[in-house]
């Protein structure tokens, strides 16, 4: 009983990390099980956002404030670390070209199927199989 | 220090110029500065191997005004330039082989698209090769998914299209994956540089603390990265990839781009991790059973392959699974024949690409093997180096094929219950080659008498098949003189491991 609680508090102490779980497994699983390539994207996206609050919550530290130097204070312990949210940015910035990417790649496919689905997709490209290019 | 170690930095910001400048060029300039960027690629790489090698040095290159834990970095040695140097070439001879056949696959104001494309699949080859940062390391591996996504989508073809989203999907789990493992590994070792990582894991698994966040990190890293170069059971995005893209784009991504990310997986068992700490941690043995494994179901799926390009994108499944059982194997003999399998196999991969592409376009454009009865009479210089690069694949002394599975077989001595396996799925993989590769170069060779192609010969264009006369013998190169190249694998990792 009292290891539950312990648990359940550790849980508790860790929100943003559960947080950053659930939503990089809601990302993932609709990025591989749904049938629509825009959800695709969009799942793609909420799964990158899950790893984002994971490495955004790394950096912070209780207490502390933005790595801004204000009116002359230096010491380090006055700031969370700034390493991770640089990481972030990086991280965001090849997000949204992956994103426009495959955005892109949709458009091309829906322009020559007029379908978005990608079993229907699939299923167009069994039929027309054969030793053709 | 030597103005040639400057080079590495040199050749990565280059081609991010070049890939610049090529958006404001048209097709024809883009192509030349393209050219030149990968020609002088070449002469750099070169230089500062060198320069690397008569020193027998290696160094870190610090980028910015940074030092070391906050800094970025990259490091040079005997292997990094080395494997840079095979990249360039093989971009090169595809590009140049699949230049003619790229011209009719892209609209015509799109084709200075694929150049820049091609400048950025080298930056971020060459800065794979060079980082000695992981997190660069992510960021590159996204831009070179960006840039081999772009590569097959650009020809207007449907399938194509379809393809390239399914590449996409397991690209982006996997650097997903390969993220999250740098994230953990950063949480718990605060680190992101390669040495002072390798340090931080060292005190850390020695002192027996975050065990399990680490072995975690490690097998995200590794499955992350087995994802993208096409490890067994990830393999299903490779046929479609390879076998439906532009010739130029099939043999940069078979032949480059998998090798790029096989190579970073590399640096980061021995440069971040420890190959003791990879042994202990287990995910060695795994890379081992799925190395094994897609041996057996790339040949197996290639000999059922119906067109020639699926088979010869199903063979690398299997030649992939060469190296992943190399790296499971974990010694240093095994590494060796691991570098020797990288570049038989990205020599010989764009090889065969080009040449089934030819063969194919002297069939009517068919790609079964009915319609390719007798094509070697058709374009025999096709069909000649189609043969080299199948002779190469099934292990035929003399040619670069044969060295690693030499190599692997001696390796596999002494590693107690790994020994029989890797000796088993050797024979096994390799009876499996004779089946699927030796029966396409009969066939291509026995004569048609009468058919619907019979009546076509193909006069041979100097531009197209030089490049796959040029890797056929580089291929016969390394088969020939394996020495040289095993003094500068063992020197290598001399510097590399220390």
């Amino acid at each position: 009983m009292t290891a539950l609680l312990t648990y359940c508090t550790n849980l508790f102490n860790n929100y943003e990390e559960v947080v950053a779980v659930i939503l990089f497994s809601i990302g993932f699983c609709i990025l591989l099980f749904s049938r629509n390539l825009i959800k695709k994207v969009v799942g793609l996206d909420i799964m990158d956002t899950g790893v984002f609050l994971l490495l955004a919550s790394r950096g912070y530290i209780e207490g502390r404030s933005v790595p801004i130097i204000v009116d002359g204070v230096t010491s380090m312990e006055n700031y969370i670390n700034p390493i991770p949210a640089g990481l972030v940015l990086t991280g965001i910035v090849v997000s949204v070209s992956v994103s426009a990417l495959m955005l892109s790649l949709t458009v091309r496919i829906y322009r020559t199927y007029r379908t978005l689905d990608v079993d229907a997709l699939y299923m167009m490209m069994s039929v027309s199989k054969g030793g053709k290019r | 220090m030597s103005f040639v170690q400057n080079f590495p930095f040199f050749s990565i910001i280059l081609s991010l110029l070049c890939a610049v400048i090529s958006f404001f060029l048209g097709a024809r300039w883009a192509k030349r500065l393209t050219l030149f960027l990968l020609t002088s690629s070449i002469v750099l790489q070169s230089c500062i191997l060198s320069f690397c090698f008569r020193n027998h040095i290696s160094y870190a290159y610090m980028m910015g005004h940074y030092s070391a834990p906050w800094g970025n970095e990259i490091a040079a040695g005997i292997l990094e330039p080395l494997f840079a140097l095979l990249f360039a070439v093989v971009m090169l001879c595809s590009v140049l082989g699949g230049m003619h056949r790229m011209e009719q696959d892209v609209f015509p104001g799109k084709q200075n698209f694929y150049w820049i494309m091609v400048d950025l699949a080298h930056v971020s080859l060459m800065a794979l090769c060079y980082t000695n940062d992981i997190f660069t390391g992510y960021v590159f591996i996204e831009i070179c998914t960006i840039a081999s996504c772009a590569l097959l989508s650009i020809r207007e073809s449907g399938r194509s299209l379809l393809a390239a989203v399914r590449y996409m999907i397991f690209a982006l789990v996997g650097s997903g994956l390969f993220l999250i493992g740098v994230i953990f590994t950063y949480s718990v070792t605060g680190q992101l540089l390669f040495p002072q990582l390798y340090e931080a894991i060292g005190k850390l698994w020695a002192a027996g603390t975050y065990r399990f966040s680490m072995t975690v990190a490690i097998g995200l890293m590794v499955v992350g990265l087995a994802i993208k170069s096409g490890m067994f059971p990830f393999h299903f995005w490779m046929p479609d990839t390879y076998g439906r893209a532009t010739p130029a784009s099939s043999g940069i991504l078979s032949g480059v781009v998998s090798k790029g990310y096989i190579f970073l997986l590399i640096k980061i068992i021995y440069r971040v991790i420890g190959i003791d700490i990879f042994t202990a941690s287990g995910v060695q043995t795994l890379l081992l059973l799925f190395g094994i494994a897609g041996m057996i179901v790339g040949s197996v799926s290639a000999i059922f392959a119906k067109r020639l390009t699926t088979m010869v994108a199903f063979s690398s499944v299997a030649q992939i699974g060469y190296i992943y059982m190399g790296l499971g194997m974990g010694t240093q003999a095994a590494l060796v024949a691991v570098f020797f399998q990288i570049f038989s196999h990205a020599l010989t991969k764009p090889m065969l690409f080009l040449s089934a592409f030819q063969l194919s376009h002297a069939s009517g454009g068919r790609q079964d093997f009915h319609s390719l009865h007798g094509a070697g009479h058709r374009h025999p210089v096709a069909g000649c180096t189609f043969t080299v690069g199948a002779l190469s694949m099934v292990g035929i002394p003399i040619f670069a094929g044969f060295i690693p599975k030499l190599y692997f077989a001696t390796s596999a001595f002494g590693l107690g219950w790994k020994t029989w396996p890797v000796l088993a799925a050797l024979a096994i993989s390799t009876i499996l080659n004779v089946m699927y590769f030796l029966y396409t170069t009969i066939l291509i060779w026995i004569p048609e008498e009468e058919g619907t192609h019979a009546h076509i010969r193909v006069k041979p264009q100097a531009g197209t098949v030089f490049p796959a006369v040029l890797l056929a013998g580089f291929n016969l190169l390394v088969g020939l003189q394996s020495a040289g190249l095993t003094t500068l694998f063992t020197q290598g990792m001399d510097l590399f491991c220390q």
